[in-house]
This record gives C-alpha cells, structure tokens and sequence, in this order.
C-alpha cells in the first residue's frame, strides 16, 4: 500500500522512523509498504526517493527535497492512506482539508491531528460515503487504547458517562502544586522549563486541548457535539490554600473533563486514591457503563514515540481484521 | 405498640436489616392509647434512599409521625474570589432552605486585599435538595464571580 505523510514534526519523523524500523514485521501483517510522499508546511518529496534520506534531509535541513505543496501533492499523488500529523488548528485549519481531499479521492486516514474534532460530522459521514476508515486512535491519549475500544468493544453498551484528565500540563501543574504547596505561577515556570507547558501555555491550562479531546471522545460515543458545546474553566486561577483545604477533607484538585448529559471542562475535587486522582502527564479515561460499572484507561498521555505507535496500530488496523 | 413482650424487636428488625444505627428510643408509657397501646419514639439514622421502604415495613404499626429527617447528603465545595469582600453570610444563607444547609465552612485568605478560598460543606436531606442547593450557590457565586470547585459525584466503582 502507499502511504503519504503529511506533516512532518516530531510526530511525523517518528511515525516513519517506526514503520521502518519494523517494516518486515508490518509487511508480513498488513502487506507491502511503499511511502508515496512526505508533506510539511513548506516543501515535500515524491517521485523517486529514499524515506531515510528523507528523514536525515528534515532533521539536518528543515525541509525536504522539493518545493511542492502538501496540498497538490494530496490532489496529484496516488496513495492508499493519508497519514495526517500536522499541527492542530482551532477550527479544523488545512488539516481537515487535506483529509477532505484523501477521503473524497477513496483514500483511508490515520491521523494524531486533532482537528478533527471541529469537522466530525463531516469527516465521518463522507468517509462512510466513500466506503473509507478515518482512523485517530492518536488525537485523544495518544497511545492509551480508547477510540478503538469506544468504538468497537464498548459498542454494545450503554455508556453513561466518559470522565478523564485529557491534558498532562494541567495534570503536571495540579499535581505539583498539590506536591509543593507552591503557587500556580510557580509550577507553570518551572512546567516550561521542562518543556511540559508550552510559551503561551493558554491552549492547555485554560482547558482548550481538553475540551477538543472531549468533543472527539462525545463524537465517538454518538453524542454529536461540537467545540462551543463545552462548558469550560482553566486552572490558572486556583490557589495553593485550595489544596490545602482540600487534603484536609481528603481531596486533591484536577481538570476533569466530562461527558455525560452535557460537556464540561473544569477543575474538581477529587478523593485521594480515586483513579483521576493521579499525578504528572499522565491522562485517564473513566468509562462509566451501565452493564459492568467503570473502566479506566491510564498512560502516558503525549509524546511523539506514543502518537506515533498509536498511529501505527490504526494503520494495521485498516488492513488487518484481527 | 401493644404493651407486651416481643413487640419492639419486631420494630428495630427491619431498622437494622436496611442498615439503620438506633440512637435512642423513649417509651412513653404515661401516653397509653384508648386501645392500650403505648407511644414509642425511635429515633435513628438510615441511608435517606432506604427511608420509604422502611416506611413499608414498618406500616403494620400505627407510625404517626416521621418528620424530623435530619440531613443526611452532604458535598464539599471550593470557593475562591473575593469572599469575604462580597458578603460570605449573604453568601451561605442563600444556600440555606428547609431542606439543605451550609454545615462547615474553612477560610483561608492569605493576603488582607487577595482573593480567599474557602471549603463549604453543604448538608441536604436527600440527592435532590443537595443538587439544587449547590445550583443555588453556583448561582450566587456567579453573579459574585466566585468561583466554585464541584467534586467528583460519582465514586469508582
Ligand atoms: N506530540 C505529541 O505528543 C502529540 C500527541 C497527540 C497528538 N499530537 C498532534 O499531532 C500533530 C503533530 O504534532 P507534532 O508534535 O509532531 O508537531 P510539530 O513537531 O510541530 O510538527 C508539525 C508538522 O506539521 C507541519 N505543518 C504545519 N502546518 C502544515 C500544513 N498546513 N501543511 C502541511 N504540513 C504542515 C509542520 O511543518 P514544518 O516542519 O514545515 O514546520 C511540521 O512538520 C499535531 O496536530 C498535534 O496536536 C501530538
């Protein structure tokens, strides 16, 4: 099968890294594997090309071979599955574009992008109109097995409720400042120093990367939902006292997300001890279910080895009904 | 109950079946009924959801009264913003109806001009009247832009 890569960071590299390093293993399960092109912001290669030479031109250069746009590469190219790691924009931005284009040209989609999140509907609907999977195991989680799980195991139940901590910052800030004792603005400083909260770090701790995540989450349980739908509240106006108070009636404090009878993203209490109640990046997932009671997912919720290795089991999962 | 023997084991049974703890029962012997029948006040505490099949059980005795249900929800909320600035009693008796309360209350503000933050404990008699009375008091905190911190209602099972 021939695969394009469009965008071409930290995911992108370690997505193809990945499937070469374990091509012969990939091959024998799914088929033989050929890279169409690769696609970032600015330039791309196609045509005649070594996928490795590729990854060393980005990683020593910036950009790849070729001037041509990601875009035209998409309308020009053949290919069997786009792979889409791109940077996330609020509304969908090119990137849902260039899953538009895949799909409508009968092309299936692996993509960590999250979008997606604002096109769902859409998305979902023209995929099963052109008979393709639009696969993204990697937008929530990254490796934390969830979508597939919500999408075919937890099929025949009756979800009540999705509950988690959807964002590692604000997890690594709560935790730290439970920890510490310290104030907001402290533990944000020290997060960007350890590269865990980005310069403007609005989209993570004003609860914005959660409330996406959620909405996917909703989507994939048929509560058809958008953005704006999310009630939402960040994490930079709570106090160190608040921990203190708390842990003395037992609790701690995280930025929850919730899905049930509406949308909510916002700081709880939570009991020590509690499942949600845990510390650093990591995301859980509760799944509250009618028939069996709750489940609960947890790991490591981002990294570009984790998305990637997401991304590389839906793209097994497209061809292999196991 | 009939003034005899075995009468009030057939009463604290089914209290204890459904989980209830007996606090206290008085005999009021100096009451007798025409019918020689002696008033029993039992006074207990039971899940609030079991009370009605209690009820149930219970009706082959003549039960005249079950007022006095003490609250037996309760939920603890964080508070930060200017709450003391903004009327804190204002605050917690607008919470307050027949049914719920604000039962504890922890402040702390560091700074005298800063924003305090505060754990409220509210007590209602049942599911229902703790929902509304917290409704209440996003309500007001809203409108003091305080900001409310709700726990986790559902626990892992
Ligand atoms: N990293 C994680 O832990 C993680 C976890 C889950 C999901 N994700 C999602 O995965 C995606 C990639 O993340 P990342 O960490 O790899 O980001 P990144 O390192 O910033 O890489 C983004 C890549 O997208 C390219 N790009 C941006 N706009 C483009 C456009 N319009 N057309 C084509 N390419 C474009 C960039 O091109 P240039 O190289 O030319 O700048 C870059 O190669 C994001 O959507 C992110 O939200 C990441």
């Amino acid at each position: 099968m021939k695969i394009a890569i469009v965008g071409f960071g930290n995911v992108g590299q370690s997505f193809l890294d990945m499937l070469l390093s374990k091509k012969e293993f990939l091959e024998k399960r799914i088929g033989k594997i050929e890279i169409s092109f690769i696609a970032d912001s600015k330039s791309s290669v196609s045509g005649d090309f070594d996928p490795l030479e590729a990854l060393r031109m980005k990683r020593t250069k910036g950009r790849l071979r070729d001037d041509k746009k990601a875009k035209n590469c998409l309308k020009e190219l053949e290919f069997d599955v786009l792979v889409e790691c791109s940077t996330t924009k609020i509304n969908g931005g090119e990137a849902v574009e260039h899953m538009l284009i895949a799909i409508e040209k009968g092309a299936n989609v692996v993509t960590s992008n999250k979008g997606i999140a604002f096109y769902f509907d859409e998305l979902m609907k023209l995929a099963e109109r052109k008979n393709v999977k639009l696969m993204y195991e990697a937008t929530v989680g990254a490796a934390i097995p969830i979508i597939r799980v919500l999408r075919t195991y937890f099929s025949t139940f009756t979800i009540k409720k999705i509950a988690g901590i959807l964002n590692g910052t604000c997890n690594y800030i709560l935790s730290r400042m439970e920890e510490e004792g310290l104030s907001y603005e402290q533990v944000l400083a020290e997060a960007k120093e350890l590269g865990i909260a980005e310069t403007d770090p609005s989209y993570d701790v004003d609860g914005i990367d959660a409330a996406i995540k959620l909405v996917i989450l909703a989507n994939t349980i048929g509560i058809r939902s958008k953005f704006e739908d999310v009630k939402r509240k960040g994490i930079s106006w709570i106090t160190p006292e608040a921990f203190k108070i708390a842990a003395e009636k037992g609790y701690t404090i995280r930025l929850i997300a919730e899905a049930s009878k509406e949308l909510i993203v916002e700081p709880r209490l939570v009991k020590f001890g509690h499942p949600l109640a845990l510390k650093g990046t990591i995301n859980t997932i509760l799944v509250y279910t009618e028939e069996a009671g709750t489940f609960s997912f947890a790991g490591r919720g981002a990294g570009k080895y984790e998305t990637a290795a997401a991304m590389i089991s839906d793209l097994v999962a497209i061809y292999d009904d196991r | 109950m009939e003034d005899k023997p075995g009468q009030l084991i057939r009463v604290l049974e089914p209290i204890s079946k459904l989980g209830g703890n007996i606090i206290g029962i008085i005999h009021q012997r100096g009451k007798k009924t025409p019918l020689n029948r002696v008033p029993v006040e039992i006074t207990l505490s039971i899940d609030s959801k079991k009370v009605q099949e209690l009820m149930e059980k219970l009706n082959q005795f003549l039960v005249r009264s079950f007022d006095e249900i003490r609250l037996l929800e309760s939920a603890n909320l964080i508070l930060i913003g200017h709450i003391i600035h903004t009327d804190l009693s204002d605050t917690v008796t607008k919470i307050d109806s027949s049914d719920a309360e604000c039962v504890e209350l922890i402040v702390s503000m560091p700074k005298l001009s800063g924003k305090s933050t505060a754990m409220l404990t509210i007590a209602a008699k049942n599911d229902d009247a703790l929902e509304k009375a917290i409704d209440r008091l996003k309500d007001i905190c809203r409108t003091k832009n305080i900001e409310v911190i709700e726990p986790i209602y559902e626990e892992f099972v």
